[in-house]
């Protein structure tokens, strides 16, 4: 078992690390048993074309090297994307993106493309609940 | 890049230069089987025989009472599984593992094994494999938040059909030590046909290894814990003790043990156990060294703590666990700045799940998961120490920055 160079990259300098503060969506994935838990928040602004993009987006992570890689690597790829393109980043593309990962890490510390998610989704119901 | 420290010799030692200059004749130029009859084989044979007094004059039993394996999870193997082949020998059965056993002799009783919970994993699964195959009932005990096996707990579970009680003699993963001569005692007095067996890996650089102090029938080791080399270990089996070999082929090891001899690690094993009672006054100084580097974690990192007792723990072990921290994450972060250290035992590096030793202690599962072991051996310096401890509060700080607030919102 062997991290990738790009996951040590983004294990000691995490992008988007921290919190924002009135965040439009925050979601929590994980369980202590697994020992990663991984939060995202997201700020929500409007691009010229009026569509929705995730204008900030940042992570805190309790968890190994992977939890914490695939954390940063979607909060990279989901920055500054619309909504629609962010709920289509999966787990594979995270793990793609970081040229792979030890396949025992695949399943509970790849969650943070659902962590994202999960955000969005927190952020639609917000919306709804104010119409 | 820096001095790489290495702060992990309970998962296995450097071999010690005389260790390697004993074993270095036996590969090259006295490579005969010392089971042939010719010269080549004698001069193997002889250099066997010494490491067999060697290793018998440690553990103050009889060089016939001494067989070499390939190491402690063999040794450990052929006791649970060895013990029990030789009770059902007495039995006319059709023994086979797998299937139900048919046993018409109303004399017979499943035999019952007693070990402990944080055993190690070769001892456990081994038991486990007993189980279900239904060959034995096993009690596992279970373990104080110290980390220490408590002697009535051994007497309570003792029962009339009790064959087998094996416990460690030191944790691997938090260094505590079991009350072994105090259980042998309690055997030798009221049970004096129950087989007792310990396993001896981490603690025969440190502790007392006479099996008549320790009133043991097995003991097991290992040489690449003692700066010996790996591949190596030893059983003690005391006279009489029914246990039957379970590796079938040659006679090797008064057929206790088949597959030709590893001379020159045999060579080295003894070598390196003959060497443990010239290197106990360094102990002292690993226990020293040891005890600065727990004060010092505790002192200076928040929120830290240490698993398991601090009085009744092996001189060389440090396992602490830190709050809101994941220990592979740690781990990655020291071995980065060059220093090796580990989450617990390197058997269990691939599992997920938090470390059984941890659990049993009755910690939380993000309790074990915070946790961190450090094993110090006779190479290491206090200016290591030092390191590490620098190293490790930076990175504490660092992890924790990351991790935020997450776990508040499980508790």
């Amino acid at each position: 078992m062997k991290y990738s160079k790009k996951v040590l990259e983004h294990f000691t300098h995490p992008r988007n690390q921290g919190r924002i503060r009135n965040a439009d969506g925050v979601a929590t994935v994980g369980n202590p048993v697994c020992g990663d838990i991984m939060k995202i928040y997201i700020k929500i602004g409007e691009n010229k074309k009026g569509e929705k993009i995730l204008e900030d987006i940042k992570f805190e992570t309790l968890g190994c090297g992977a939890a914490v890689a695939t954390s940063s690597m979607v909060t990279d790829l989901a920055k500054g994307e619309t909504i629609e393109k962010a709920l289509k980043i999966s787990r594979q593309d995270v793990s793609k993106e970081l040229q792979g990962l030890p396949p025992t890490k695949e399943h509970c510390s790849n969650l943070a493309a659902i962590a994202l998610h999960d955000a969005v989704k927190n952020y639609k119901d917000k919306l709804k609940k104010k119409k | 890049m820096n001095k790489r420290i290495y702060l992990d010799y309970a998962a296995t030692t450097p071999v010690d230069s005389k260790v390697f200059q004993a074993m270095k004749p036996y590969f090259m130029e006295k490579y005969g089987n010392p089971m042939s009859v010719h010269g080549f084989g004698q001069e193997s044979l002889e250099a066997m025989d010494k490491a067999r007094t060697q290793v018998a004059e440690f553990l103050n039993c009889s060089p016939s009472e001494v067989i070499f394996t390939s190491g402690a999870t063999e040794s450990n193997n052929l006791v649970v599984k060895g013990v029990i082949r030789s009770y059902y020998s007495k039995f006319p059965t059709n023994y086979k593992s797998g299937t139900n056993i048919q046993i018409t002799n109303k004399k017979f009783v499943i035999p019952h094994i007693i070990t402990t919970r944080f055993e190690h994993h070769c001892v456990l699964d081994a038991c486990k494999r007993m189980e279900n195959d239904k060959l034995a009932e096993i009690t596992y005990l279970t373990v104080s938040k110290d980390g220490v096996i408590r002697v009535e707990d051994v007497k309570k579970a003792i029962r009339p059909n009790t064959i087998l009680i094996s416990m460690m003699y030191v944790n691997n993963e938090i260094g505590t030590v079991q009350p072994i001569a105090e259980i042998g005692k309690l055997i030798k007095k009221y049970y004096p046909r129950l087989i007792f067996h310990t396993d001896a890996t981490q603690g025969a650089n440190y502790f007392d290894c006479d099996v008549n102090n320790l009133g043991v029938d097995l003991l097991s080791m290992s040489a690449h814990k003692i700066y010996g080399p790996k591949g190596i270990g030893m059983l003690y089996v005391k006279t009489n003790t029914p246990i039957r070999r379970v590796q079938d082929g040659g006679d090797q090891e008064y057929k206790m043990r088949s597959g030709t001899h590893n001379v020159p690690g045999i060579v080295g094993l003894g070598k390196a156990v003959s060497m443990i009672s010239e290197q106990r006054p360094k102990n002292k100084e690993i226990l020293k060294l040891r005890d600065y580097l727990i004060k010092r974690v505790l002192d200076e990192v928040s929120h830290s703590h240490l698993n398991g007792s601090k009085a009744k723990r092996s001189p060389n072990n440090a396992n602490f666990r830190f709050d809101d921290v994941e220990g592979e994450g740690l781990v990655l972060s020291l071995d980065m700045e060059g220093i090796a250290a580990s989450t617990g035992s390197a058997c269990s590096s691939g599992a997920l799940e938090p470390s059984h030793v941890l659990l049993s202690l009755g910690l939380k599962p993000e309790q074990a998961h915070g946790s961190l072991r450090l094993t110090l051996g006779k190479y290491t310096t206090k200016k290591d120490v030092d390191t590490a401890i620098g190293k490790l509060k930076e990175i504490i700080k660092r992890l924790r920055k990351i991790s935020g607030g997450v776990m508040k919102e499980f508790n």
